[in-house]
């Protein structure tokens, strides 16, 4: 078994992106994702590979736009303000169809909000962001360890896909220290016949764009791209359950929220109420197929999350509202207490959600 | 029989969608005929723009991205970083580079990032139909200008080669012009020796061509390329603002 090191979880992630090949990362300075860039900005130039300060959030995102054309492994990093001004960037990577791992680790917004970690960005992440029809993988660690596992997993997806891979974390996860090996993980390398390479002379010239003048081209690409993403849906949706097998409650929580209801959750058991949770690792795709399954098991749902209720759109939606979805939610950076889950709990139980 | 003239292998034998009398085809030409004539073709990326040139990636025949609005210098910097063995130029307009890109453009010449940047100075908006560019000149008659630019309510146009040639950063900053046969040669040399520098490692190099719309400037062709003489070049008069291994050399 691979040996265990002690790391935050920003250097898992900039760790793992190496360890996936990854050697171009372009990015600008924001907390609480710091950690990300200071690492690539040792390592990368002692492993020839690339870290390049950018003039903004902006100008990082286009850069991966062009090193993505290229054909290279490409990451950048950034928390909620400056994902806001990546996601132009973001519409054109998915408009172009070139793969890229983006990270967000998230603090409180709207505006420029707070420093503290939050989930108020599931909606940017999941629903868009950006302008167009489009979709993002979308990635929520748990864990350190997860941080580094779903950074190798999503420069795979991307790759496979074409599309652009995310790492929804917080801040809490960003900067907690935990235990963790880097699974000999095997990393797949893609042919990329697309990639701008220079035509050597020998083939018709490749063009990475996202604009298609007539109507029926571009509608037929979005069509064409939705297909995409129906196999993803069908083949990616991530989660874990805990304790669900007789679960008459069912907490939905994911990140940092979830770690939070695990403890509530084993309160509760103790005290003999019949609650699991389902924790959703993909939030794009949604884990629709768990959901809808517990939906047909239990009473009622308690979501869980660092916002004022966002994923709980996508547990109504997909529970087809079923069932009651009640919300545990703390903001600005705030995070709920194990108490203020299991009070919630106990509120499912006796029927007042 | 000896071929005097011949399209450039790196122009695609396709229509050019421009307006009749816009000079975006001369300049396509003379990218096409620099990159020929280095022997470059096969190791050449392009990046278009968003603005009238944003189908320059059906006319070169080289590999080709198409930036989004003022980003091509980023994007740019993103191939050539990942591809440093590659050849890369951007084809902006003065509303791509200079306004709404200008961050973009500043900060790749003060990496003295390795591409090359071909900038066409045309002093209005020309895909969107006319509006005011941070180049359109003092009581400049334009869609979102009316009354002429009032340099008080909606401040100065910006030299662009004049502001870049401040910074330590870039290699090479020329403005040339295209109307007529002697700038067009003129024109053709800086834009070979913005591509030569990129071969030979020096950095950035940055043309900016005085160009001309037509169309929007509401001239005959023939009155626009005499309005580049009258007025435009007066305000942005061509020649090299900075080149610094002329400049050693100079020096030695
Ligand atoms: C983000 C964004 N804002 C605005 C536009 C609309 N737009 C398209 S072209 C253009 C101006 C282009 O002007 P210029 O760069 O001077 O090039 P020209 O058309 O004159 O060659 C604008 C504003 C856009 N496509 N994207
Ligand atoms: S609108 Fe102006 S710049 Fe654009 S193609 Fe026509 S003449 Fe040329």
């Amino acid at each position: 078994m691979a040996q265990k090191v002690l790391m935050k979880g920003n250097e898992a992630i900039a760790e793992a992106a190496i360890r996936a090949g990854c050697r171009h990362y372009f990015g600008y300075p924001i907390t609480p994702q710091t950690e990300i860039a200071a690492y690539m900005a040792k390592k990368m130039p002692k492993i020839g590979g690339v870290f390049l300060q950018a003039e903004s959030e902006i100008a990082s995102i286009n850069m991966v736009y062009g090193a993505a054309a290229a054909g290279v492994r490409v990451m950048t990093s950034s928390s909620s303000p400056g994902i806001s001004l990546k996601s132009e960037g973001l519409s054109y990577i998915a408009g172009s169809d070139v793969p890229a791992l983006v990270v967000n680790v998230q603090r409180g917004g709207p505006g420029l909000g707070g420093i503290q970690p939050s989930q108020s960005d599931y909606f940017q992440a999941t629903k868009g962001g950006g302008h167009g029809d489009y979709r993002m993988i979308v990635l929520a660690p748990a864990s350190v360890q997860e941080m580094a596992s779903l950074t190798m997993k999503g420069f795979d997806l991307a790759d496979k896909y074409l599309m652009t891979s995310m790492i929804l974390a917080d801040g809490t996860i960003g900067q907690m220290m935990e235990p963790i090996s880097f699974e000999d993980a095997e990393v797949n390398t893609y042919e990329k016949p697309w990639a701008l390479t220079g035509t050597n002379c020998q083939r018709k010239h490749n063009v990475v764009n996202s604009l298609y003048l007539k109507a029926d081209e571009l509608e037929a690409k979005n069509i064409e791209r939705y297909e995409r993403y129906a196999i993803v849906e069908e083949n990616e949706p991530m989660w874990e359950e805990y304790m669900m097998e007789d679960a008459e409650y069912c907490v939905v929580a994911y990140g940092i929220a979830s770690r939070v209801a695990k403890n509530a959750v084993v309160a509760a058991r103790a005290e003999g109420i019949k609650v699991g949770l389902i924790r959703p690792i993909t939030l794009w795709p949604f884990p629709k197929k768990a959901l809808l399954a517990a939906a047909d098991k239990v009473k009622s749902f308690v979501c869980v999350e660092l916002s004022m209720g966002q994923m709980i759109e996508d547990v109504r939606l997909y529970t087809e509202c079923k069932k009651p979805v009640s919300l545990c939610s703390r903001c600005g950076g705030m995070i709920p207490s194990p108490e203020e889950v299991l009070e919630a709990i106990r509120k499912a139980q006796k029927g007042e959600n | 029989m000896a071929v005097v003239f011949q399209k450039p292998k790196s122009l695609a034998d396709v229509p050019l969608h421009y307006c009749p009398g816009c000079p975006h085809g001369i300049i396509h030409r003379l990218v096409a005929e620099a990159i020929d004539e280095l022997g470059i073709e096969g190791k050449t990326i392009g990046v278009a723009p968003v603005g009238c040139a944003v189908m320059a990636y059906d006319y070169f025949t080289v590999d080709m991205i198409e930036a989004a609005h003022g980003r091509a210098p980023a994007t740019a910097t993103g191939i050539k970083r990942s591809r440093p063995e590659n050849i890369v130029f951007t084809y902006q307009g003065d509303g791509d580079l200079a306004s709404i890109g200008m961050a973009e453009t500043v900060h790749a010449a003060a990496r003295n990032e390795n591409i090359t940047i071909i900038f066409v100075n045309n002093a209005i908006y020309g895909m969107t139909g006319g509006q005011m560019a941070p180049t359109s000149l003092p009581g400049q008659v334009t869609q979102t200008s009316p009354y002429g630019r009032d340099v008080n309510h909606c401040g100065w146009p910006i030299k662009v080669s004049e502001m870049l040639a401040t910074l330590e950063g870039p290699e090479y900053i020329t403005r040339v012009a295209v109307n007529n046969v002697k700038n067009v040669l003129a024109a053709k040399k800086a834009i070979k020796k913005a591509f030569q520098n990129q071969i030979e490692g020096k950095g950035f190099s940055l043309v900016e061509v005085v160009s001309a719309c037509p169309t929007n400037w509401g001239m005959t062709p023939q009155q626009a390329l005499k309005w580049v003489e009258t007025d435009m070049l007066p305000y942005y008069p061509t020649g090299v603002y900075k080149d610094r291994t002329a400049a050693k050399e100079a020096q030695e």
